[in-house]
């Protein structure tokens, strides 16, 4: 058991994860949602980390926010322990398994906004530390004008957390909403270098940026294994029917 | 100058030089009587006139019952129950620990990081990564260890409640039988906390005696501490 703690950049998998950052608005997730359609064209192993984590992290998570009981440090672990459920549950076994693991928001949303809030920069990294690195990062730069457009034209409520209004920006949720994502714009401008992340001008068509994506992809896909059972989640579900 | 310090990188938004009253930790393993002994303390310090908070793990408000769900499910693995602990810790250090220091409180802690870490460790965490994780911590006043043998500790828990799932480490998948595990998990626990002694500075009380003995010498060492100006 002890000394069985792997440590950023040291594990080895036959799997491949790509991961996608940006600010909200910036398009990443549509981005992701067409990497895996075209994976899945192309027969691999997809497994696309819906986030189920374990409810009773889950739970906590929620009750704290709605209460706004967590502090920057509290914030800070509750989802480093949700992100440890699903490194633990949903990353490292379907990548021991050869799948393609795809994440929407990764360990460096958790640096950005955790180190916004306040948070030492050292600790949080060391925090994350037994996260798998990424075969490749890609971070979707957008400005926050452009970002801005896409979510106000089509969210319902920036919520309390999202918005960092616990910081005490503004008293306005939209004015703090732009104070905020723009600080975490700043941290990801840092992590460009510091993690190796791949830039995608968000400005561009979205066939473009896809273009460019699956090309990155593909080059990173040597010696993956394919299959005929198209979905991770269907392997699940069979064995549920031959079960019934 | 402030009297506490941290043990790394801090919490954000907490000026020390407010925090005045005193932090003691009692830490043992499972059995050795620390609720006993803090229940015993309290009564002492208060018969004394000062104001005492005891506090102990998952009792958070924040974590502490899904905590406790988590443990009777077994079902999460062992870095994610180790920061669900963290959190629990976190929290109860920040809504507990912190104002009641503030308020000039003496906080009687049934058990601090170290015991967080020593389980830690014995479930596959890396101990350099635990020590940066809890760097948030704040420095203790003093901690008592209750030392125990594991034969006196078998001896106790057959004499109370007898061996239950996670004292005797089952999840570890360590031994045949419940009392083989306890033996191996409890043994492998000890030495962890042996090897903090020297690090952290532990106080060592030797629990295989009496509970008077073990009081009165417990007793003593407190007041020293509780007497102590600064640090």
């Amino acid at each position: 058991m002890a000394g069985g703690m792997k440590m950023y950049g040291k594990h080895r998998f036959p799997g491949r994860l790509f991961i996608v950052e940006g600010i909200d608005g910036s398009g990443k997730s549509t981005q992701l949602m067409l990497l895996q359609k075209w994976l899945e064209s192309e027969g691999y192993v997809v497994y696309s980390s819906e986030w189920n984590s374990s409810p009773l992290v889950h739970d906590v998570t929620k009750r704290g926010k709605k209460k706004k009981m967590l502090t920057p440090i509290t914030f800070s672990l509750i989802h480093a322990t949700d992100f440890a459920d699903r490194t633990e549950h949903h990353i490292i076994p379907p990548l021991k398994a050869g799948a393609v693991v795809l994440a929407d928001r990764y360990v460096y949303t958790a640096f950005a906004r955790d180190v916004v809030r306040g948070v030492s920069p050292k600790w949080v990294r060391d925090l994350y530390a037994f996260a798998v690195k990424p075969t490749v990062g890609f971070y979707f730069r957008t400005p926050l004008d452009v970002s801005m457009k896409r979510i106000l034209g089509g969210r319902d409520a920036i919520k309390y957390y999202e918005a960092g209004m616990d910081l005490g920006l503004s008293d306005d949720i939209e004015e703090g909403f732009r104070l905020f994502q723009g600080r975490i714009i700043d941290e990801y401008e840092k992590m460009v270098d510091e993690f190796g992340l791949v830039v995608i001008d968000a400005t561009r068509s979205i066939e473009e940026q896809q273009a460019e994506v699956r090309r990155i992809v593909s080059q990173a896909l040597a010696g993956t294994k394919k299959t005929r059972i198209r979905r991770w989640l269907d392997l699940t579900s069979l064995a549920r029917a031959s079960q019934a | 100058m402030a009297r506490f310090d941290f043990f790394g990188e801090g919490l954000p938004g907490i000026d020390l030089a407010e925090l005045k009253g005193k932090l003691i930790v009692l830490e043992g393993t499972d059995g050795v009587g620390r609720s006993t002994h803090i229940g015993l303390l309290r009564q002492w310090l208060e018969n004394h006139g000062h104001a005492v908070l005891d506090t102990g793990m998952t009792r958070s408000a924040l974590a502490g019952k899904r905590l406790k769900q988590a443990k009777e499910g077994h079902t999460l693995g062992g870095i994610t129950m180790s920061l669900f602990y963290a959190t629990d810790f976190a929290d109860r250090l920040e809504n507990e620990i912190i104002p009641a220091l503030r308020a000039g409180f003496i906080v009687l802690t049934d058990r601090y990081i170290y015991s967080l870490m020593a389980r830690a460790i014995v479930r596959g965490s890396d101990p350099e990564w635990l020590r940066e994780v809890y760097g948030f911590a704040l420095k203790p006043d003093a901690i008592f260890y209750l030392r125990v043998k594991i034969d006196d500790l078998v001896t106790r828990v057959l004499q109370s409640s007898g061996f239950d799932y996670w004292e005797s480490g089952m999840d570890l998948h360590m031994g045949e039988d419940m009392y083989e595990s306890f033996v191996r998990y409890q043994t492998w626990l000890l030495a962890e906390f042996d090897k903090m002694v020297e690090t952290y500075g532990f106080n060592v009380i030797d629990a295989s005696r009496t509970i008077e003995e073990v009081f009165e010498d417990l007793r003593a060492r407190v007041e020293v501490i509780v007497e102590r100006n600064g640090r």
